[in-house]
């Protein structure tokens, strides 16, 4: 085959993985033997994995991340093309049920080194700090055992590493620094957010977004080509695959691609030896002082329950009881309408403008925020969107697709409660690797619903006033996943402790976004982010204390201070 | 303020085709060769069965009605080559079967309704009859026991109208109808502002480029 195919053949291999910036090239890696204990293999390559394995490698580690994606390189592997570029999606199956069940694979699911990351929306907001104490001050959800403050370190960590594009003040909440790129311009269908705004009299900013508003490296500004969520093939967007795993290749980390972890093993001291992976046509063993899971809401629980052995029949790192439990999604209701004014929303990133002014607003009748921003559909979905949310098909379908260049829309991302019932267990059927495959059980409770309902009829009462005719809800997205492994103070009543650490298992850790007690109103991969940085810290200063399992306290052996 | 819907002529984006830019610097190699690739399909089954083929051609008409001024898009070979290639969405309720299985089993249902109601296969039905059959459908009022476990109205939402509508959408002549840009890498945009066009965009029928329309809209590279 004259053109190797990424989804065929694991790419990183023989001493070499992808160089994401050239058609063809290739960057020299460190390669670690199955039997060769490393300090940490961690699953997974996204927000959380990816972000991670940066900074353990900076800091002298020895580790080796495991993806069950392909290992694209986005100039010469990514077409403007939505069907094509389903491809980096997470499309194994899944059963879903509940009161309301979630649709899952394009909005929610990543599977491609880089996660998650590779196609998302790019959108990079702090939780207000309140959110960490939900709990306590605001009366709803748990709170988190990390403190604002220190949070706020970490985002500006993270935003400096992606170097995030946003405005030069930002309207809400406490002080932050100046995002180090400026804000992008604003296409019609952010107009479109901003007069609504104004007329209803709160405010809005540009978009806080992880796409260069200037060049970077080998990385050229944004061409504001739109199709963000089906994958960047100019590599303005900063996600993971080409923000920390470089990074992380050039201080020595191993990146497997098309790696599927199946099973965590634990010893006869109940500590986890390793992980059982599937690559290349057969299943194999990576021997590991430490294992870091962080395969996203619904893989992380998955492997926990599916590497249940004798001394831990519920799970591992399942003490608790709540693996897999409280569920987070992120409502994402939408208004659409018609402009006279031709909008266009195909141009630019899909949501360049925002508000936040329902999450710093406390006069509602319900817990909890959310953001809305505006949309910018591709034609399959915005056909889906039609036929799925608005039951438009036939003639008046076809009629109705006619206006797209003229279609606005503001879409929120809403927070959603904490509820036990909504959880990831494990069907009885099995998929292509023999794995029993995830069931995701999901119903909004009353509270959701409230929200939901403020929501809609604010920004429909916004779209309105911004001159958009023909308006019409959309009820039924979600968007994002967290909680299922949920982080807190208290063994009994969570499964990692603030630093990411199994409270079962010492040289277990969870890093993605299942550690969140609460979800906010927010985006969440800038947290996930700045989360798994304060973990290679904390890492670093309890290794140098020797209070970490299997490694001797003389490391770390070095520490490399972050490129730009 | 003028309803945008209204007074709009059926060809909107009239001479606009979205592969006259193939060429030029809004596709890359990748996207071309996947676009290719697409509109080598043709109407001719490979997962499907001729009869199943059928079926699923006069449904796709009923779903998606295709405009006389535009070529005809193969919407059922679009829906044949996706199962026939074994892609999945990644989720299905727990009395959904997997893809290949539900469109089997529906299209076997569709014709086990047509023949219950009317005597005759779905594709004898006059187009009334056709449409009922599709809303009682959607509508959950098919009991034969051809659906088995499989609820009728999960496999319009899930499968028959999402895996139509799709298909259409993916195809260029779509892209055209409805003057999107279509591929954009590596060039992008520049004009991003409210009626601000660049000039590889399509113009519409009725805007301030006035009888220029067709003549702006052959000439994009």
């Amino acid at each position: 085959m004259a053109f190797d195919d990424p989804l065929d053949r694991p790419r990183a291999a023989g001493g070499r993985a992808p160089d994401v910036f050239r058609r063809g090239g290739w960057v020299p890696m460190r390669e670690y033997r199955d039997s060769e204990p490393v300090d940490f293999v961690i699953v997974g390559t996204g927000a959380g994995a990816g972000t991670l394995a940066c900074r353990l490698a900076e800091q002298g580690f020895s580790v080796v991340a495991l993806d069950a994606g392909a290992y694209f390189r986005p100039l010469e592997d990514f077409a403007s093309d939505e069907s094509e570029q389903t491809k980096l999606y997470w499309t194994d199956d899944r059963i879903v049920d509940g009161d309301n069940p979630l649709q899952m694979g394009s909005n929610n699911s990543g599977k491609a080194v880089g996660g998650s990351t590779v196609h998302f929306a790019m959108v990079s907001l702090r939780f207000r700090p309140e959110w960490f104490k939900s709990r306590t001050l605001l009366g709803y959800g748990a709170d988190w055992p990390i403190d604002w403050r220190e949070m706020w370190h970490y985002y500006a960590e993270v935003e400096d590493a992606l170097k995030i594009s946003g405005p030069v003040t930002y309207p809400w909440g406490t002080k932050r620094p100046r995002y180090p790129y400026r804000a992008h311009p604003l296409n019609a269908a952010a107009r479109v957010l901003a007069k609504g705004c104004e007329a209803m009299g709160i405010s809005w900013t540009e978009t806080p977004l992880a796409t260069l508003s200037a060049p970077r490296g080998l990385a050229h500004p944004c061409v504001y080509r739109g199709f963000c969520v089906t994958g960047c093939s100019t590599n303005a967007k900063q996600s993971v695959l080409v923000t920390w795993l470089p990074r992380a290749l050039a201080s020595g980390a191993e990146v497997r691609d098309l790696a599927m972890v199946g099973r965590i093993d634990t010893g006869s001291d109940g500590l986890a030896t390793g992980v059982h992976y599937h690559r290349a046509g057969q299943w194999r063993f990576q021997r590991a002082r430490n294992v870091v899971v962080a395969g996203y809401a619904i893989e992380t629980p998955r492997l926990l329950l599916n590497s249940a052995n004798d001394q831990f029949p519920d799970g591992i790192a399942n003490s608790s009881g709540l693996v897999g439990k409280n569920l987070m999604v992120q409502s994402n209701q939408a208004v659409w309408g018609t402009m006279e004014d031709e909008v266009r929303s195909y141009k630019g990133p899909p949501s360049l403008a925002i508000t936040e002014h329902w999450n710093y607003d406390d006069d509602k009748d319900f817990f909890g925020g959310y953001a809305y921003m505006s949309q910018g559909p591709l034609p399959q979905l915005w056909a889906n969107t039609q036929l799925g949310a608005h039951g438009l098909w036939g003639e008046q379908l076809m009629t109705a697709m006619k206006d797209y260049n003229h279609v606005a829309g503001l879409k929120i991302v809403g927070e959603t409660m904490p509820q036990e019932r909504n959880c990831v267990t494990l069907a009885d059927e099995v998929d292509q690797y023999g794995l029993r495959i995830p069931r995701i059980t999901f119903s909004l409770c009353d509270n959701d619903k409230k929200l939901i309902d403020h929501s809609l009829s604010f920004m429909g009462q916004a779209l309105s006033a911004a001159g958009a005719r023909n308006i019409w809800a959309q009820e039924d997205d979600t968007c994002h996943l967290n909680g299922t492994a949920r982080m807190g103070d208290d063994p009994r009543r969570s499964v990692v402790d603030a630093d990411c650490r199994s409270w079962d298992i010492p040289n277990l850790w969870i890093c993605d976004g299942s550690v969140f007690p609460t979800v906010g109103g927010v985006n969440p991969s800038l947290t996930i982010q700045a989360i798994a940085c304060r973990t290679a810290d904390r890492i670093h200063q309890m290794a140098r204390r020797g209070e970490l399992e299997r490694l001797p306290a003389a490391r770390p052996r070095r520490v490399l201070t972050p490129s730009a | 303020m003028r309803d945008p819907t209204r007074h709009k002529p059926a060809d909107r984006y009239p001479g606009y085709d979205v592969l006259s830019k193939r060429n030029g610097p809004s596709w890359n190699d990748k996207t071309r060769r996947v676009v290719d690739q697409r509109l080598s399909i043709d109407d001719e089954p490979r997962f499907f069965a001729a009869d199943e083929f059928a079926l699923v051609q006069a449904v796709a008409a009923l779903i998606a009605p295709q405009p006389a001024h535009r070529p005809m898009i193969p919407v059922a070979g679009l829906v044949d080559a996706k199962l026939h290639r074994g892609e999945s969405d990644g989720f299905r309720a727990p009395n959904m079967p997997r893809e290949r299985d539900a469109w089997t089993r529906g299209l076997a249902a569709i014709e086990a309704e047509a023949r219950r109601a009317h005597g005759r296969g779905f594709c004898e039905l006059t187009k009334s009859e056709q449409i009922d059959l599709l809303e009682k459908m959607q509508n959950g009022e098919l009991h034969d026991a051809a659906w088995g476990e499989m609820p009728p109205q999960a496999f319009w939402k899930h499968r028959l109208s999402h895996d139509i509508v799709m298909a259409y959408y993916a195809h260029p002549t779509a892209w055209s109808e409805i003057g999107w840009g279509g591929p954009a890498s590596p060039r992008g945009y520049v004009r991003l502002d409210f009626n601000d066009r660049d000039s590889w965009e399509a113009a519409e029928a009725g805007s301030s480029d006035g009888d220029n329309v067709r003549r702006i809209n052959r000439g994009i590279r």
